[in-house]
């Protein structure tokens, strides 16, 4: 077992990730189209993290245009530029999925 | 000519490759095997080597016959043997040691593995049979194999697929990829899943 434990710290990237649930933040992610090269910036709440280790996803959530968007990082992705926190938030719970029902001004955290 | 080796299954993880692709893998501790015997053809008839993986202590052979057999050899004692066809077997030497490095990264190699005993199973588990209704008035005909043949045939016909012992069977799973390569800790890194519980015994063999 230590042998995995080896294999999934060496994935890890982003040893201490300081950003939680309730905060607003960017997550900057790589993307290769072609030839191409790009960065493009997602800005939104953070309504949980799964998983941990190596494996460890944060949900981020914005509404555009009315209609919610969320989107799942896998956090030790080579592809994953960086996590910016912008916003400091107040959540009480770890996972923030009571938002999605929230509409207008109660969907953002305090 | 195929070339092998003896491994342990440790586990399963998912790795990032360097696109950002996100696989599963079967880590695997492959060798370091001590060469225990060559055969050639002039006194077996085929070109093979015998590996030795998983050093144990002396007293813990408990077989007098293999006892005396490492000794003869002169090599160490080790707890699992297995021939593997070898090509070029005037390179290795008895106690030599034979590593992960006889692979590359990216080569495709198959794997033999024992799967997971399952004990006695039914035909539902077995053979993925439908089993039957579980409402419309059925009573304790949910799992049953039903008819097993005509009447006027007097017998039941060779292969019909009944309840029976599945799994603990010999697997080769072929054309799995390497996915990496660790010589300092001697793991292998193979993309998708093998046969077998964890700590299992499995041989890595070349694709020729």
């Amino acid at each position: 077992m230590q042998f995995i434990k080896n294999i999934e710290n060496e994935q890890m990237q982003k040893i201490a990730l300081e950003v939680k649930p309730g905060d607003l933040v960017e997550v900057h992610q790589r993307i290769i189209e072609g030839e191409r090269k790009r960065i493009q910036i997602f800005r939104g709440i953070l309504i949980g993290r799964k998983h941990g280790g190596s494996r460890e996803t944060i949900t981020v959530r914005k509404v555009t245009k009315g209609i919610g968007v969320e989107k799942i990082f896998p956090i030790h992705s080579p592809n994953i530029e960086q996590i910016k926190l912008i916003k400091k938030g107040s959540a009480r719970r770890a996972k923030l999925y009571y938002l999605r029902d929230r509409v207008g001004q109660k969907g953002l955290m305090a | 000519m195929k070339t092998g080796l003896l491994g342990k299954k440790i586990g399963m993880t998912s790795i990032f490759l360097e696109n950002g692709d996100s696989i599963g893998v079967t880590v695997l501790e492959a060798g370091p095997c001590i060469v225990l015997n060559k055969r050639d053809e002039q006194k077996d008839g085929y070109r093979a080597i015998q590996l030795g993986f998983v050093a144990i202590n002396k007293k813990d052979v408990t077989n007098k016959p293999l006892a005396g057999y490492f000794k003869k050899q002169n090599v160490a004692p080790c707890g699992y043997i297995k021939e593997f066809k070898f090509k070029d077997i005037e390179e290795y030497e008895i106690g030599n040691e034979i590593k992960a490095d006889i692979f590359q990264e990216g080569e495709r190699v198959n794997v033999i593995a024992f799967s997971k005993g399952k004990g006695f199973a039914g035909t539902q588990k077995r053979h993925n049979f439908s089993g039957g209704a579980k409402t419309h008035g059925q009573k304790d005909y949910h799992r049953a194999p039903g008819s097993i043949g005509a009447v006027d045939a007097a017998r039941v016909f060779k292969g019909q697929k009944l309840p029976g012992r599945m799994g603990n069977k010999r697997v080769k799973i072929k054309n799995i990829e390497i996915v990496k390569i660790d010589l300092d800790r001697n793991l292998i890194l193979l993309k998708g899943a093998l046969p077998g519980p964890n700590n299992a015994l499995v041989a890595i063999e070349k694709v020729s």
